[in-house]
C-alpha cells in the first residue's frame, strides 16, 4: 500500500469513527447533532488527521471539570486549545465556528488520540466542560463561537497578529454554511483580504441544511463561491466527502486567503436519516421504534 | 470659575504614551480624525489598523489580536462600540476577559449628531456585562491619565472619552486614580455624585449653594465599574437631606442607579434624586441647549438641592451663567462631527 492510500485509509477510519461515536451517543442520549456528523466527518477527519500541523499531545487528555468562567486577574481558566497541543510560531490553529458541532469535534479528538475515549461520558453533564454547545473551555475550542459568525473575525485577528509576529503557521476556521447568512461573515471576508491574510484558511461544511430546514427554503446563500471570490478570496469548491480532494486543496499555497467550500451530504453514511428530511438539524427519536432502527444502523456500522 | 482649555487632549498625549509600548495597537472604524488618532496613525502606521465601517468585525479582530498578546485600543464614537456590536463585544471580548480597550467618544448628549450618535444607555448596558471595567473622564487631566489606568486593567475596558476643547479641572499632578472618587467638597446637608462633563456643570452651582449655607459633599466619580469605592459609601452615609447624582446618560442603569444600589445595600435611607436624561431619547442640538432642554444642567441641580433641603435658595439663572461655551464647529474638532 502506498503512503498516499495509507493516509486516505487512516482518514476514512477517523471519519467512520466520528459517525459511529456520534450515532452511539445519540442513541444513548435520545438525541444529537447527527446530520452534522454525517456531513462533516471527512472534513474534520482530514483536518485533525492530516491537514493541521498541531503539536502532539503526550496522551489523550482527560477533559477537565468546569472551574469557572474567565475573569480579570484570574489565570486558572484554560481553553480547549490544550487539546490541540502546544502553540508555536510554526503550528497551525483551528477555530471552530459552529459550536453545535461540538459532539462531532469531540469525536474527532478521540479518534486522533487527543481526548480520552471516555471523554464523551462527560458530554452535557452538569459541571463538565464537554458541553453540548462548545465554549472555549470545551475540548477543541479555542474561542467562544456559539453565537454564529464571530469566529472568522476572531480568527482574522489571530491571523493578523501572527502575521505581525512573522509566524509561519496557518490559522484555520471551520465554518458551517448557515453563517453565510450573517452580515458579519462578509465584514470578516472583506477585512481578511484587505490585510492580505494569506495564511488564513476557511473550510466550510456546505450541507445546505439549517435549523428550520433546507437552506433554500430559509434564506439562499448561492452563488456561494462567487460571493466569496468577489471579496477577493481564492476559492476551491469540493466534494466534502472526497478525502484526497480535501487534502490536495488544503495544501495549496495561495496569494489570498483561501476558502474551501466542501459540499456535503447530511445523511452520508447513515441513509436512514433520509426519512427525517426536510428537518435534519437535530435528531430526537420519535419513539422506541425509530430508536430501534438507529440501533440496527449502528450495529451495521460497527460490523 | 474658569478653567484652562486644552485643545485635543488625547491627540499628542496618546502618541507620547504609546511610544514605548509596541504591543499597543489602534483599530479604527472610519472615524480616525474624529477620535483624535489621525496623527497617531501617521506616527505609528505599522500599529494602526483601519477596519472600515464594520464594527462587529472590528470587535472580533480586537479579540484575536488580544489573544495573541497585543493590546488593541479601539477608537470610534461610543454608540458604535456597544450598540451595534454588543453580541460581539460580549462573546468575543468580554466573556474571555481580553485586554481590549474601547475608547468611546461623544458619550451622552455631547454630539449634535442626534439620536443615532448619542450614547445614552452605554453605561447601563455595559454595567450589566460581566468582566467589563467602565471608566469616564471628566476633564483634560483625566483624558490624559486614563491611559495608564486602562492599560493596567487585566480585562476589557470601556472609556467614555473626551475630545476637542476640554477643560482642565483637576491638577495635572493629580491623575486619574482607579476606583477612587475625587472629593471636591465636603459637607453633610447633601451628597452630590457627578461623573464626566456633569462635574464641571455642577461646579457652576456649588459655590452659590455653599454661599446660601448649604453644605455639600461633592464627589467626582471616574470609575463606574467596579463601583465599590469606600469613599462613596462614606459620603452617602453622611447625607442628612438627600443624595443627588448627575450623569450625562439616562437615569436608568447608569451612575444614579449604581448609587441607588449602594444606598439600598447599605441601608442608607435618604431620598435620591437622579439628574440625567429622564428615560428619553434626545435629538441633535448643542450640548448646552440639550442640557437645559433635558433638565441636566446647573439650574436643575439648584432645584434638586432646594427640594432636598426644603427651602428656596434664591439663586438666579444669571448667576449660573456658563463660564464658557464650546461652539459646535470649534476649530479643535478636525471633522464636522
Amino acid at each position: 500500500m502506498s503512503e498516499y492510500s495509507a493516509k486516505n485509509e487512516e482518514i476514512e477510519r477517523i471519519a467512520n469513527g466520528i459517525r459511529r461515536r456520534v450515532l452511539q451517543h445519540s442513541i444513548a442520549n435520545n438525541g444529537g447533532y447527527m446530520s452534522q456528523a454525517c456531513s462533516s466527518a471527512e472534513i474534520l477527519a482530514s483536518l485533525y488527521g492530516d491537514i493541521l500541523n498541531f503539536a502532539s499531545v503526550e496522551q489523550p487528555i482527560e477533559p477537565p471539570a468546569f472551574i469557572g468562567v474567565p475573569e480579570p486577574g484570574v489565570n486558572t481558566y484554560k481553553t480547549g486549545q490544550q487539546f490541540h497541543g502546544a502553540t508555536g510560531a510554526k503550528y497551525d490553529r483551528l477555530i471552530s465556528s459552529p459550536a453545535h458541532y461540538a459532539l462531532v469535534i469531540y469525536a474527532a479528538l478521540i479518534e486522533t488520540g487527543r481526548l480520552r475515549e471516555d471523554g464523551l461520558e462527560h458530554f452535557n453533564r452538569d459541571g463538565s466542560t464537554v458541553e453540548m454547545i462548545g465554549a472555549e473551555h470545551s475540548p477543541g475550542f479555542e474561542t467562544t463561537t456559539g453565537s454564529l459568525a464571530q469566529a472568522l473575525s476572531q480568527a482574522g485577528g489571530i491571523a493578523l497578529a501572527r502575521k505581525l509576529k512573522n509566524e509561519s503557521g496557518r490559522t484555520w476556521v471551520f465554518m458551517s454554511d448557515g453563517e453565510f447568512q450573517e452580515g458579519q461573515t462578509y465584514e470578516a471576508l472583506q477585512a481578511a483580504k484587505f490585510y492580505d491574510l494569506n495564511k488564513l484558511r476557511v473550510i466550510v461544511d456546505v450541507n445546505l441544511n439549517q435549523c428550520d430546514g433546507p437552506m433554500d427554503s430559509v434564506m439562499k446563500i448561492e452563488p456561494l463561491a462567487d460571493r466569496v471570490r468577489a471579496f477577493g478570496w481564492d476559492v476551491t469548491v469540493l466534494d466534502g466527502h472526497d478525502v484526497p480532494g480535501i487534502l490536495a486543496a488544503a495544501k495549496m499555497e495561495t496569494e489570498n486567503p483561501h476558502a474551501l467550500l466542501c459540499y456535503t451530504d447530511p445523511v452520508r453514511g447513515l441513509p436512514i436519516l433520509e426519512e427525517r428530511k426536510p428537518t435534519l438539524h437535530y435528531l430526537r427519536f420519535t419513539g422506541s421504534e425509530e430508536r430501534a432502527k438507529y440501533e440496527l444502523a449502528y450495529q451495521e456500522m460497527t460490523k | 470659575m474658569s478653567y484652562e482649555i486644552v485643545a485635543r487632549p488625547h491627540q499628542q498625549n496618546f502618541i507620547d504614551w504609546a511610544k514605548d509600548k509596541p504591543k499597543v495597537l489602534v483599530l479604527s472604524a472610519d472615524l480616525t480624525n474624529s477620535c483624535e488618532v489621525g496623527k497617531w496613525r501617521d506616527t505609528y502606521p505599522d500599529r494602526f489598523f483601519s477596519m472600515g465601517m464594520a464594527e462587529q468585525n472590528m470587535l472580533g479582530y480586537a479579540a484575536g489580536l488580544a489573544r495573541e498578546g497585543f493590546e488593541p485600543w479601539l477608537h470610534t464614537f461610543s454608540v458604535f462600540l456597544y450598540r451595534r456590536p454588543l453580541d460581539q463585544l460580549q462573546m468575543s471580548v468580554a466573556y474571555p476577559s481580553l485586554r481590549v480597550r474601547l475608547v468611546g467618544f461623544l458619550p451622552g448628549i455631547m454630539t449634535p449628531g442626534g439620536v443615532t450618535h448619542q450614547a445614552i444607555e452605554d453605561v447601563a448596558i455595559l454595567r450589566a456585562v460581566p468582566n467589563m471595567t467602565i471608566l469616564e473622564v471628566g476633564d483634560a487631566t483625566e483624558a490624559e491619565s486614563v491611559l495608564d489606568v486602562a492599560h493596567n486593567v487585566d480585562g476589557p475596558v470601556y472609556i467614555r472619552a473626551l475630545r476637542g476643547e476640554v477643560s482642565r479641572i483637576f491638577p495635572k499632578e493629580e491623575p486619574f486614580a482607579f476606583n477612587t472618587a475625587r472629593i471636591l467638597s465636603t459637607g453633610t446637608d447633601v451628597t452630590l455624585i457627578t461623573s464626566g462633563i456633569m462635574t464641571e456643570e455642577a461646579l457652576r452651582a456649588i459655590p452659590l449653594l455653599q454661599e446660601r449655607g448649604v453644605t455639600i459633599a461633592h464627589l467626582h466619580v471616574s470609575t463606574l465599574k467596579p463601583f465599590t469605592d469606600p469613599r462613596i459609601i462614606s459620603a452617602l452615609k453622611t447625607a442628612k437631606h438627600g443624595v443627588i447624582t448627575m450623569e450625562n446618560h439616562s437615569i436608568v442603569g447608569g451612575l444614579g442607579s449604581a448609587v441607588a444600589e449602594i444606598m439600598a445595600e447599605n441601608g442608607i435611607g435618604v431620598a435620591l434624586k437622579r439628574i440625567g436624561l429622564n428615560d428619553t431619547y434626545a435629538h441633535g442640538a448643542s450640548q448646552k441647549y440639550l442640557m437645559s432642554e433635558y433638565k441636566m444642567d446647573a439650574v436643575e441641580l439648584v432645584r434638586a438641592v432646594e427640594a432636598a433641603v426644603g427651602r428656596k435658595l434664591n439663586i438666579a439663572e444669571a448667576e449660573l451663567e456658563v463660564q464658557r461655551s464650546v461652539t459646535v464647529h470649534s476649530s479643535a474638532k478636525a471633522e464636522a462631527l
